[in-house]
């Protein structure tokens, strides 16, 4: 087999947060790697740093210690190979959802110098997505104007309109309803499958994390470690039939008792 | 149909009752006291004054209408200019408020004279004062604006890579211009009172002046046309810059 350089990667990854004089030890020497193209879950008690480590593989902070890598390059700031779709929405308030999907076509090379030329081609893509997450329809109304499950879905929609070669998602399904999650499963399984990307997702719903994942990497209580990353060898496509499959209940049931582990253990 | 009509007359009745009532009270009560004309000339006879003496007030009336222009131009430029610095940098913060609170507190009109020794007698100390007085309230919101963008918003655009004046661009100024339209209405108003009150002494034309003129020759009931005249252009520039904000920032007031 080659060792071909890891799509991402955490290498002793401590982070200390310092707000107002007191520190938040968040991530405590985490280290796992993300092959080009796989599809890894993160999951984990709330507060155990995985929005953290959103942030720190996005470029948006420094880790206090320890190396991020992308493509085996120490990262050192935001990149464009990177779509993340934030824990709360964040939309811009004055931009209707469709402006907000085409956001990062304005600002992103190569599409921002093609922008006013391709501009129709691009809000049809926008469009597209809009439609796929199953907002037809609202693409002119303001944020304020949807609910927070649509928001999150238009979030995930500007996260990957500029086509990303890394998507990074922070429970991008958490403001949703059981029905249109399970669908949106489907949708999301089906563009990793045409696009390829590489894809680090935050989660808390297991069943999600066990359907969308190549692997589940679950996190000690705060300071935040790896207690273990359980590789999920289901085959693809999967369906929401699979979902009672043995198989599947087992990789629940594992993630389940790994994560209550978790949750009791002692923070040392 | 007619409950458009219905809408629009609840938005222009109130203001205009309010300002109907204000006039009879005063009228009624300026009769009922046998208040002195040469004290305090009734609505009416200000009117009379007004209607008699239009051609001359008209003249002036535009060439304040323009110094407040022009110095809130001035005031724009520089306050959107300065904000957006003081808004972003800590620094800059730091360093440059207790000087524009300072600036800010010097009554403006004891530069008046100030600038007649440095510019004489015209135009230019009206549109300075005009400047001057109107340029704090917009540098402040405008610093107010951009300084309380939500991180996460700002983040956003960083994850994508965007440059610090692409920041700006996406979110620092449309955040900030609800902030600015809401001074710029403050600062509209507070830009005549800096025009006039620098006509009062620093100029040959102008409401200031002819209400100088006026009242040296004991035609009090034209120096209270001309004050009509100026809140008059006040409510106006007033009401141009609420329309303006209600069409570019109307996300700002969503729940209404
Ligand atoms: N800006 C900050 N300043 C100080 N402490 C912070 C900051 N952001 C996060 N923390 C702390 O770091 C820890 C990890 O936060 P993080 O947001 O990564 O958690 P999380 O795993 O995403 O939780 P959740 O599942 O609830 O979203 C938390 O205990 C939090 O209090
Ligand atoms: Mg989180």
């Amino acid at each position: 087999m080659t060792h071909a350089v890891p799509c991402v990667e955490l290498r002793n990854v401590s982070l200390i947060y310092a707000s107002d004089g007191k520190a938040v030890h968040a991530l405590e020497n985490v280290s796992f790697s993300v092959p080009q193209g796989a599809f890894v879950a993160i999951a984990g008690p709330s507060g155990c740093g995985k929005t953290t480590i959103l942030r720190l593989v996005s470029g948006l902070m420094p880790a206090t210690r320890g190396q991020v890598l992308i493509d085996g390059q120490v990262v050192r700031g935001p990149q464009k190979k990177v779509g993340m779709a934030f824990q709360n929405a964040s939309l811009l308030p004055w931009r209707t959802a469709l402006q907000n999907v085409l956001l990062p076509l304005e600002v992103v090379q190569p599409h921002r110098a093609q922008f006013r030329a391709r501009r129709k081609e691009y809000e049809e893509e926008a469009h597209r997505l809009l439609r796929i997450v199953g907002l037809d329809g609202f693409a002119d109304k303001p944020p304020y104007q949807l609910s927070g499950g649509m928001q999150q879905r238009v979030a995930l929609c500007r996260a990957l309109v500029h086509q990303p070669e890394i998507l990074l998602l922070d429970e991008p399904f958490a403001a949703l309803d059981a029905f249109t999650r399970e669908e949106l499963w489907g949708v999301l399984q089906d563009l990793w499958t045409a696009r390829r990307c590489t894809v680090l997702m935050v989660t808390h719903d297991l069943r999600e994390a066990v359907f969308l994942a190549d692997r589940v990497i679950v996190m000690s209580r705060r300071p935040g470690t790896v207690i273990s990353d359980v590789s999920i060898n289901l085959p693809r496509p999967r369906t929401l039939a699979d979902t009672f499959s043995p198989q599947f209940v087992d990789y629940v049931h594992t993630l389940y008792d790994c994560i209550g582990a978790a949750r009791n253990g002692s923070t040392s | 149909m007619s409950q458009e009509l219905r809408y629009r007359l609840s938005v222009i009745a109130p203001p205009v009752v309010a300002i109907a009532l204000f006039f009879l009270v005063w009228e009624l009560g300026c009769w009922a006291l046998r208040v002195d004309e040469f004290v305090l000339p009734r609505p009416s006879v200000a009117l009379a004054a007004y209607l008699k003496w239009q051609h001359a007030i008209w003249p002036n009336a535009l060439q304040t209408l323009m110094t407040t222009i022009v110095g809130l131009a001035i005031a724009i430029a520089l306050g959107v200019v300065l904000g957006a610095l003081i808004g972003y940098s800590a620094l800059m913060y730091r360093a440059l408020y207790p000087v524009l609170i300072a600036f800010n507190s010097i009554p403006k009109a004891a530069l008046v004279p100030v600038f007649v020794i440095w510019f004489g007698v015209g135009t230019l100390p009206a549109i300075l004062i005009a400047f001057l007085i109107s340029f704090f309230p917009i540098a402040v919101n405008v610093a107010t604006g951009i300084a309380t963008v939500e991180p996460e918003l700002r983040d956003v655009l960083r994850s994508l890579g965007a440059s610090q004046f692409d920041i700006f661009r996406k979110v620092g100024f449309p955040r900030a211009a609800p902030y600015f339209f809401a001074s710029l209405k403050v600062a509209a108003t507070l830009a005549f009172v800096g025009s006039v009150i620098a006509e009062l002494g620093a100029a040959n034309s102008g409401i200031g002046n002819l209400m100088v003129i006026a009242s040296a020759r004991f035609e009090v009931s034209l120096v209270f046309a001309g004050l009509m005249v100026v809140a008059a252009m006040g409510i106006a520039l007033y009401a141009v810059f609420a329309a303006l904000e209600r069409r570019l920032v109307a996300w700002a007031y969503r729940s209404r």
